[in-house]
């Protein structure tokens, strides 16, 4: 199939950039999309152009470094990831927007490349359990309700991609912190750093510049990992709870 | 053979050591002192950046509950939604005295006496309605000027829009999500002239204090007042509706469970107050009340 | 130099009628692993961590430790060696430390925990662990994996490590490869995400606390040996392009495996062999390097534009049936061909195992009869795997239960509905059991620089038992690592290294030459080009079978390709710019020294043993046949110089409690 591609251009994160348009032939459906752009890049390295650079890395859908925005939308019109979306949901002769994630915490680096350190600050802010090396009960001493364990396991599925920040129109973090919280606020193990783990990262997460929740649902729909909605609820409830406990 | 050096770029491969002595802030200050090629367009990407990366560890240990909500877009969201449902549960009181319209001027008139005498003895009279009045003042300040800082804060978030022209979703809600901001702008707008219309009579057609009844029927007796009311009570209803299910989230009563549940509650209430609201200049333009 | 090394030593087995140069190999002095204590082998891990030297807390700030690499060896080293105190500065190319590769591991991690009542115990799973590795691990070591595994259950769970569980609350098991106990621990299909994400909050909560000083997107380009001890490392900042140099007291490897000198394999696109190469270089010596593990069941490829391949979890095969058609060509759609004209060679040559022999078996015997012209599929390089005979057994509700997100993942990469249509599969390569030579206390042979992982060569032997990457991942990262490496940095103090020693000028001066010579070469062919050209090469000559004139082919072929990649390579931008085809080229030239090293190891082990099959070396039957005289031992290889034949050095390996016996599946 033969494609019209738009691409975001910008050589360093202070220059300008543009959309540029490529023409791409013979593209194979059973293609993924970013083997479309591996192909694309062999034609222009070999004319002596530059590449264009994107994040990408296990190309299974789990490491979380690709994202672009497709037409739109975030990792494109399928619910996964830009790796692996397949040309076949493509037709021949369409114009494909490939943009990079757009979000004042997400500075672009090049291209397609966007600096997503700011969820590593959130992360390192409180989204762990305090359990150094070697000081861990035996795994069995504390059971951990299945429906917990369950909630905690479906929320720990983020890949940190940030795609939700990408389809936010408030540019907002809310999906991805509150996968975080509600990870390991369900646990057991997670209970003792409960109230100071909520307020710390909401924290960090207005730090960082991200912006706030209007309850769109856009990050939901985009999330290709299916983090739902109701755990943005569930974290508001659990800073709310925070802040009355400690809050003075 | 090798290309000509001025098709490579400059190679500022600038390389430094950095021994075991040197601390974080090391690289920051080295940064500058570097020459051409490493005080680069990363260096400034991160010293300009260094600002929101401040950490904040240790809010929990912040003075003051106000002051921690007011500071967080998760605090605000609540005061957004406090101050929503109080207004709220004012509109639900509000529509049924209004309803009242359709029993005849005594029964209006009446009921909006008898909204000074509550609380009384105890209350002064009229002083109960001076209290709901301050609240709901409160409510409406508290809730514009929280939407206003996010929105603009959500507005500073995303200061690039995409290229590509988006394609609506077909998820549910969609265009009452989308017209919260502007819904708003027009409900406030509303409420200034609805104040002025029928609570200080100002640029009520007949203007008569005591006499609600006659100056609802005069206000519905011109064209403006019905199209402003109507459109007004509109956007009210998407407002609910997006608003209300808003509100549980952001307090954190929704979860999977109750997701539907709340949806169609906000729907329902939509739908009454709207209903509810716009049946008076319709009953008036009917001549069902006159 | 090059003259001393070229010596063969008489008892060597000396190629005869070597073409090149590069297989005239000398046999050096036999190595032996001095820091494992004697004794019995369940005492001998507490002997070493009694008789190891510590490091007083209020000294370990003063220690500063690189680690390189935030997989689940790298990231749970980095986090508790911060947590004792040291001072640890921390690397990888990705943009954020969650994104390591042990996040794609899907099926679990064993530990002898015995929740099942079933008989398992630390013993149980070192004899399996010796046994799967096929007699070419070292006792010591494996036993010390087997005892730590309890223990690593123990700190993910208190991490948060979302594993499945059963309804009373307690952690849930299965059964996994084959083995005969339930010891696998599970999140889903998703174990390896799970455990990267604990020990990268873990790290996380360091970089936080100024404890570790963590560099994403900074790539190690090489090693710095001052004084005949590592010292540091010369890092590229893959943003502004800036090489920098950083020292240290010791540094530690965790940079994964080297799968990708295939060019297509189950590893991320950008994991690569540089940093072990670049070491090895340097006086670390690389162990048998041809020591590496194909999976049967991956999703084949689908045409020239393939970038890698992906995974399926091998309990596909519990209920699937393996088969091609009889007659050659044959490529009527898979329905229509009749049951009589179906060969399930599988169950046809191993009629006591069927589908769930080894992986190596199943691997091999795909091969064969896509080689016999049998496979199917765009290339004919797949075989069916058939779900239908499942289907109607156990009903659509009953597979989708157990399969639905496997089929779902296959459906989505293949358009193919495999409720309907049989899948198509083919072995790939997955992990390499070959990496840097460490001793007991994880240090290669360059004094204060360890290995960790899938880097080093340690625990699986041959071949790598399902579930056991993860186990060996974390028992070096979170306790064996941080318990040796006190003894290394307690026993030698050192001095600052000055800026401008001439070791570090030296290593820098190394890495930027080479850059510039990357970025100014007047080329014609990218680097990717090259890359898939060797991946051809070595999977058609040392892949899943190998023959001494196939691997001689190879290694003719690959130092001439070497030769071209250095005339024809084009890499377009700047060094000071992220620069994605500088990155590449950079790796492509580690890959393709690399792939005469592991050439060479293949050839000079004559025999078949776990991952590594000689056509020359089997049974009667056809199967792999070791020859447990002449090679109980680990081949770990010295560099002498690029394309000079290396140094073989050979520790022996001894048996006391697992005694070697034939692998038989028939």
């Amino acid at each position: 199939m033969n494609l019209h591609l738009r691409i975001w251009r910008q050589p360093g994160p202070d220059a300008e950039g543009a959309m540029t348009t490529y023409e791409m032939t013979g593209v194979s459906p059973d293609m993924s999309f970013l083997e479309m752009l591996d192909t694309l890049n062999e034609e222009l390295a070999e004319r002596g152009e530059e590449p264009v650079a994107f994040d990408h890395d296990c190309r299974e859908g789990i490491c979380g470094a690709c994202g672009m925005v497709i037409n739109g939308q975030p990792h494109g019109p399928e619910r996964t990831t830009a790796c692996q979306l397949h040309m076949r949901h493509f037709a021949d002769g369409d114009t494909i927007d490939v943009e990079p994630w757009r979000a004042a915490a997400f500075p672009v680096v090049r291209d397609l490349v966007v600096d997503r350190s700011a969820f590593d600050r959130i992360i390192g802010s409180g989204g762990y359990v305090t359990a150094p090396t070697g000081s861990a009960p035996e795994a069995h001493a504390t059971p951990v309700p299945k429906a917990a364990a369950d909630t905690a396991f479906e929320n720990a599925e983020c890949i940190g991609c940030g795609a939700c920040v990408a389809a936010c129109p408030n540019g907002s973090a809310m999906l991805f912190t509150s996968a975080k919280v509600v990870h390991l606020n369900s646990l057991p193990q997670g209970a003792p750093e409960r109230e100071t783990r909520v307020l710390d990262m909401v924290g960090q997460m207005d730090a960082e510049g991200f912006g706030g929740c209007t309850n769109t649902g856009e990050c939901a729909t985009a999330c290709p990992k299916g983090i739902p909605l109701p755990s943005i609820a569930a974290m508001n409830r659990e800073y709310l709870r925070a802040a009355r406990r400690t809050g003075r | 053979m090798p290309r000509p050096l001025s098709t490579v770029g400059s190679m500022a491969l600038v390389t430094r050591t950095r021994t075991r002595s040197d601390g974080r802030g090391s690289r920051a200050a080295g940064g500058s002192a570097d020459g051409p090629g490493s005080g680069g367009p990363g260096d400034g990407a991160a010293s300009g950046a260094a600002a929101r990366r401040t950490p904040v560890r240790g809010a929990a240990r912040q003075p003051s509950l106000v002051t921690l909500v007011w500071r967080s877009t998760v605090g605000k969201k609540a005061v957004m939604a406090v101050t929503g449902l109080i207004m709220l549960a004012y509109l639900v009181g509000h529509l049924l005295g209004n309803l009242k319209v359709f029993f005849g001027p005594d029964d209006m008139n009446g009921y909006a006496h008898w909204l000074r005498t509550i609380g009384e003895p105890v209350l002064h009279h009229g002083w109960f309605i001076w209290l709901a009045r301050v609240v709901l003042l409160a409510a409406v300040v508290l809730h514009g000027v929280s939407a206003y800082q996010l929105s603009r804060r959500g507005g500073a978030a995303r200061p690039v829009a995409y290229a590509h022209p988006r394609r609506p979703r077909n998820h549910r809600g969609d265009y009452a999500t989308r017209t919260m901001r502007w819904g708003g702008v027009i409900l406030a707008l509303f409420l200034v002239w609805h104040l002025l219309d029928l609570t200080t009579g100002t640029v009520n057609p007949r203007g008569e204090e005591g006499h609600p009844y006659e100056n609802i029927v005069a206000t519905f007796g011109t064209w403006y007042g019905n199209t402003v009311y109507i459109v007004a009570m509109l956007a009210l209803g998407l407002h609910v509706r997006h608003g209300f299910w808003s509100a549980a989230q952001t307090l954190g009563v929704n979860s999977a469970r109750l997701d539907r549940g709340l949806k169609l509650t906000a729907n329902g209430l939509a739908l009454v107050l709207t209903a509810g609201f716009v049946s008076i200049p319709l009953a008036v333009m009917t001549g069902v009340v006159s | 130099m090059a003259d001393a090394h070229s010596t063969t030593a008489a008892d060597g087995p000396r190629e005869t009628g070597a073409a090149a140069p590069y297989t005239d190999y000398a046999v050096g002095a036999p190595l032996v692993d001095t820091k494992a204590p004697d004794g019995p082998v369940a005492d001998r891990w507490k002997r070493r961590r009694f008789e190891a030297k510590l490091v007083n807390p209020a000294n370990r700030r003063k220690h500063t430790v690189i680690v390189v690499g935030t997989g689940l060896a790298g990231g749970a080293a980095g986090a508790s060696l911060a947590e004792q105190g040291y001072r640890v500065v921390q690397f990888c190319y990705q943009d954020s430390p969650r994104r390591a590769h042990s996040i794609a591991a899907q099926g679990g991690i064993n530990a002898a925990k015995n929740y099942r009542n079933d008989g398992d115990s630390v013993h149980r799973l070192f004899y399996d662990t010796v046994k799967g590795g096929d007699f070419r691990s070292r006792e010591s070591n494996v036993h010390r994996l087997a005892e730590v595994s309890v223990e690593i259950i123990d700190q993910c769970v208190a991490q948060g490590v979302p594993f499945a569980r059963e309804y009373g609350g307690l952690l849930d098991t299965r059964s996994f490869g084959g083995v005969q106990v339930s010891r696998t621990f599970y999140a889903r299909g998703q174990t390896g995400q799970q455990l990267l994400l604990g020990a990268y909050q873990a790290l996380s909560r360091q970089i936080a606390a100024g404890s570790v000083e963590m560099h994403p997107r900074t790539e190690m380009l090489d090693l710095v040996v001052v004084d005949g001890r590592a010292r540091g490392i010369v890092a590229r900042d893959l943003v502004t392009g800036r090489v920098d140099t950083y020292l240290a007291d010791a540094v530690v490897l965790a940079t994964g495996g080297y799968g990708n000198v295939f060019h297509l394999s189950t590893n991320a696109k950008n994991s690569n062999a540089t940093a072990v190469w670049r070491a090895h270089r340097r006086g670390a010596h690389f162990a048998n390097p041809c020591f590496t593990q194909i999976h049967p069941t991956c999703i084949p490829r689908a045409g020239d534009h393939q970038s890698k391949l992906t995974l399926m979890s091998e309990s596909l095969r519990n209920d699937g049936r393996i088969w091609v058609p009889k007659a050659r060509g044959d490529d009527r759609p898979p329905a229509t061909i009749p049951e009589d004209e179906r060969d399930y060679y599988l169950e046809r040559q191993y009629p006591s195992f069927g589908n769930l022999v080894p992986r190596d078996i199943a691997s091999r015997a795909a091969k064969n009869v896509c080689d016999e012209g049998r496979g199917v599929g765009p290339g004919g390089q797949g075989v069916y795997l058939d779900f239908a005979d499942a289907l109607a057994r156990m009903g659509r509700a009953a597979v989708e239960a157990r399969y639905g997100n496997l089929f779902e993942m296959y459906e989505r990469i293949t358009a193919e509905n495999p409720y309907e249509v049989p899948m198509r599969i083919y072995p790939a390569i997955h992990y390499t059991m070959g990496g840097l030579w460490v001793d007991y206390d994880l240090q290669t042979t360059v004094p204060g620089l360890f290995a960790v992982g899938e880097a080093n060569f340690s625990d699986h032997g041959a071949n790598r038992l399902g579930a056991s990457a993860l186990m060996q991942g974390l028992a070096d990262g979170y306790f064996v690592l941080p318990a040796t490496l006190n003894d290394y940095l307690a026993g030698h103090w050192h001095d600052e290294v000055p800026d401008h020693h001439p070791a570090v000028e030296e290593a820098v001066g190394a890495v930027t030459d080479r850059l510039y010579a990357l970025l100014s070469n007047d080329g014609d062919r990218t680097p990717d080009s090259f890359h898939r050209e060797l991946g051809e090469v070595m999977w058609d000559e040392c892949g899943m079978s190998r023959t001494e004139p196939g691997l001689r082919k190879a290694l003719d072929r690959i130092p001439a390709l070497r030769e071209e990649f250095w005339r024809r390579v084009r890499v377009p931008g700047s060094g000071e710019a992220l620069n994605q085809s500088l990155e590449k080229a950079n790796r492509v030239a580690d890959h393709l020294e690399l792939a005469e090293l592991m050439c060479l190891d293949a050839l000079h082990r004559t025999e078949s043993c776990g991952g590594h099959f000689r056509e020359e070396s089997r049974t009667a039957d056809g199967e792999a046949a070791r020859d447990d005289e002449a090679f109980s031992y680990v081949a770990a290889w010295e560099f002498t110089g690029t394309g000079r034949p290396p140094t073989l050095h050979r520790e022996q390996l001894t048996f006391e409690y697992v005694h070697p016996t034939q692998r038989s599946y028939t």
